[in-house]
């Protein structure tokens, strides 16, 4: 809520709560289901979080009890491991590359139209789709190993998904071709967004270009920087299909994930309490991420 | 969509016509491969031709842990199917406490399902506070070494006759090159070993005080920890076996490239399938040739609410077809699984099968372990046997601490 629009309110009599009013209750029933299904849901979740519900929701009250076997369950710490893992290499490689796809895309080259939709093509296909096709591209046997081997490279190892301490490689290597061309074209905008006077300017100063890029297009792509952020941000916390279709969480607990843990919890192992506790968890995080976020968007709008 | 609709309905007005009282019930379950899928066609035969309903199929595929939650779903979410599977346990219990389940207790009663069910132990899996909600069909035992005589003939051994000597002949296979015991890479087969270990190895009475008095100590205690060292002893015979599915693992056995393979029963029909015979080209050992005992696992049919009295009918009658002598005689072999009435005659059995059904006449049964632990335990102890035979730094004595741990908090 802007403080224009507040200051406004204030001075005009109540009955400006009827203007526009067809739009309004219009808008009822998209609010009434954001606040029922967004809102409640979410508040119903937290409250079982706190129960020791089982196949079926219930309040017996357990107070912490979820909480504290949540976190001395290893598969969930291993699972915030990787996910921390997997979180901050895969923020700063798609943004970097990302940023270095799209600024070379925009220095006019030919064929722009040709890369862009091989760069963004693998945003097509869903994790699933992705993850399958990777397991078989990492695959020792048909995959990439094989190809090397059979070029004579007889020792040539490479078999991420089947090495507990590189299955988190093969897991980037998927994510990021599947996710680096979306933030590539969200850049791209922001990159055309930017004034030719500017670039004209930095010319006649006689300032390189990649200097040009980190010191002056980089900082006015603030807010361009800012939603490719929460975009992979949030993209990251959901991570679960690609596991499931490259890994199932193998090899042993290696490349678990909490919202896998979330989902075995809940529905194979029959035990909601607990899934909520690590839901709730999951929430905690994207809070974390998203608080800061609006607090920096809200105040640009204030100033 | 629309041609679906329009088909339901005209098949729906067909039979309104020809028949009052014929319901279309719609059963859902996980039997997808060959063989499963075989024996469940003979449920939907029997029910075609001997009522005047119809058998919808609803299987799911995936497996069981795919299956369940979209059965549990349509259950709580007030789209119930006619029938449905669950193994015998624990697994709808919940359903069944919240009055989601038909009683079938006064058709048991008039059939007389506790004079002829064998063991009793799965009725007992039926009940709750006295009424029978589920109808048991089938037992499936966890508790087989299979042993692949063409791997043991390559490298010159006799074929072993029981775990000590399976352990002894390993090292001689590994220098053949050959897997001593292949294990798929899915979490509930190497659970499923540790079970069979546990049970050959540290005994009846050790796995009666961990698996139903859920005695931490015995847990701690020196005869788990015996099985401990040999599953991190067989954790190195499987290092090699790179495999996901069960049944690739058998076709190791079959092909002779793996020693041998702990897994239920229903990898006998793996071996039938690829011609082999039972004693010549392959041998079962029960209770890893150790301690001779079979744990009654299986499947049961239960019956969701649908207050309806004509789907009702046609449930308790489909109930009572499932467990009637022909119908588990005709399930059961196709199947694979021995039968849950000690009054039928299955001399069409195979060897290994005939061994389950001695040792079920002589009683030497535990229950399985979906029957003691709940799905939450049972999730936990997969998730510690997942880690545990897949990380060769994974100490028997750490893994056997967590297991207790585990034990403690079991419900």
């Amino acid at each position: 809520m802007s403080r224009a629009r507040r200051g406004s309110a204030a001075m005009r009599p109540p009955i400006r709560l009827f203007r526009n009013l067809s739009s309004k209750l219009a808008a009822i029933p998209m609010v009434l289901v954001g606040l029922g299904v967004f809102v409640g849901g979410t508040a119903w979740t937290i409250v079982h979080s706190f129960t020791d519900s089982r196949l079926l929701p219930r309040l017996r009250w357990v107070g912490l009890d979820q909480y504290e076997r949540l976190w001395s369950t290893r598969r969930w710490l291993v699972s915030i491991e990787n996910l921390a893992v997997y979180g901050v290499v895969s923020l700063v490689l798609t943004m970097c590359l990302g940023f270095f796809l799209a600024a070379l895309l925009d220095r006019k080259i030919r064929y722009e139209d040709t890369f862009r939709t091989i760069f963004l093509y693998p945003f097509a296909l869903s994790f699933i789709v992705t993850g399958l096709v990777w397991q078989w591209i990492l695959n020792p046997d048909f995959g990439i190993q094989s190809i090397a081997r059979g070029l004579g490279f007889s020792t040539f190892n490479f078999d991420p998904l089947y090495n507990p301490d590189l299955v988190i490689i093969g897991l980037l290597i998927a994510g990021l071709w599947q996710g680096t061309g979306l933030i590539m074209v969200i850049m791209l905008a922001g990159l055309r967004g930017i004034d030719e006077d500017i670039w004209k300017a930095t010319r006649v100063d006689g300032i390189p270009v990649w200097k040009t890029y980190i010191i002056v297009i980089i900082p006015m792509m603030k807010p361009v920087f800012v939603t490719a952020l929460v975009l992979v941000t949030s993209g990251i916390v959901k991570l679960y299909d690609l596991v499931v279709a490259m890994t199932s969480g193998g090899p042993g607990i290696a490349s678990e994930v909490p919202a896998k843990y979330v989902y075995d919890t809940l529905f194979t192992r029959q035990n909601l309490g607990q899934g909520f506790a690590a839901s709730t968890m999951m929430l905690v995080t994207v809070a974390i991420i998203l608080i800061p976020w609006a607090y920096m968007q809200f105040r640009e709008k204030r100033q | 969509m629309k041609k679906t609709l329009a088909l339901l309905a005209s098949t729906s007005l067909i039979s309104v016509g020809s028949a009052a009282f014929a319901v279309d019930l719609e059963v859902t379950h996980w039997w997808t491969s060959g063989g499963e899928a075989a024996a469940v066609g003979e449920f939907a035969r029997l029910f075609n031709e001997t009522t005047d309903h119809t058998w919808v199929d609803g299987a799911i595929a995936g497996s069981g842990g795919t299956a369940r939650p979209i059965m549990i779903g349509r259950i709580t979410g007030g789209d119930p199917m006619g029938a449905t599977q669950f193994n015998h346990g624990r697994q709808a219990e919940e359903l069944v406490e919240a009055g989601l389940m038909l009683d079938l207790t006064d058709l048991a009663e008039a059939e007389g399902w506790l004079d002829f069910v064998n063991p009793t132990s799965l009725l007992d899996s039926c009940t709750l506070d006295g009424r029978i909600y589920c109808v048991p069909i089938n037992i499936h035992s966890w508790q087989w070494l299979w042993l692949s005589h063409k791997a043991y003939e390559d490298v010159g051994l006799p074929v072993p006759t029981n775990w000590d000597e399976f352990v002894a002949a390993a090292p001689a296979l590994e220098e053949a090159g050959k897997i001593p015991l292949a294990v798929g890479q899915q979490p509930w087969q190497s659970t499923g070993a540790f079970g069979v270990m546990s049970i050959a190895l540290a005994g009846t009475d050790a796995w009666k005080a961990v698996h139903i008095d859920q005695n931490a100590e015995v847990a701690a205690g020196p005869d788990y920890a015996r099985v401990f060292e040999a599953a991190a002893q067989a954790r190195g015979f499987a290092a090699r076996s790179n495999v996901q599915d069960w049944n690739q693992a058998t076709n190791m056995v079959i092909t002779g490239q793996a020693g041998g393979q702990i897994m239920g029963d229903w990898a006998q029909g793996e071996f039938q399938v690829a011609g082999l015979v039972a004693g010549e080209d392959y041998s079962c050992l029960p209770g890893l040739g150790v301690n001779e005992i079979i744990s009654t696992g299986g499947d049961a049919f239960y019956f969701p609410k649908v207050n309806d009295p004509e789907v009702e009918a046609a449930q308790l009658e489909l109930a009572s077809l499932m467990i009637s002598k022909e119908a588990q005689v005709a399930f059961n072999l196709k199947k694979g699984s021995l039968p849950v009435r000690g009054d039928i005659d299955l001399t069409a059995a195979n060897d290994c099968m005939q061994k389950g059904l001695e040792i079920l006449a002589t009683g030497n049964i535990l229950p399985d372990a979906n029957q003691t632990f709940s799905p939450d335990t049972q999730g936990q102890i997969e998730d510690l046997m997942v880690e545990f035979w897949n990380d060769p730094n994974f100490s028997a004595e750490d893994a056997q601490r967590q297991y207790a741990e585990i034990i403690a908090r079991a419900d």
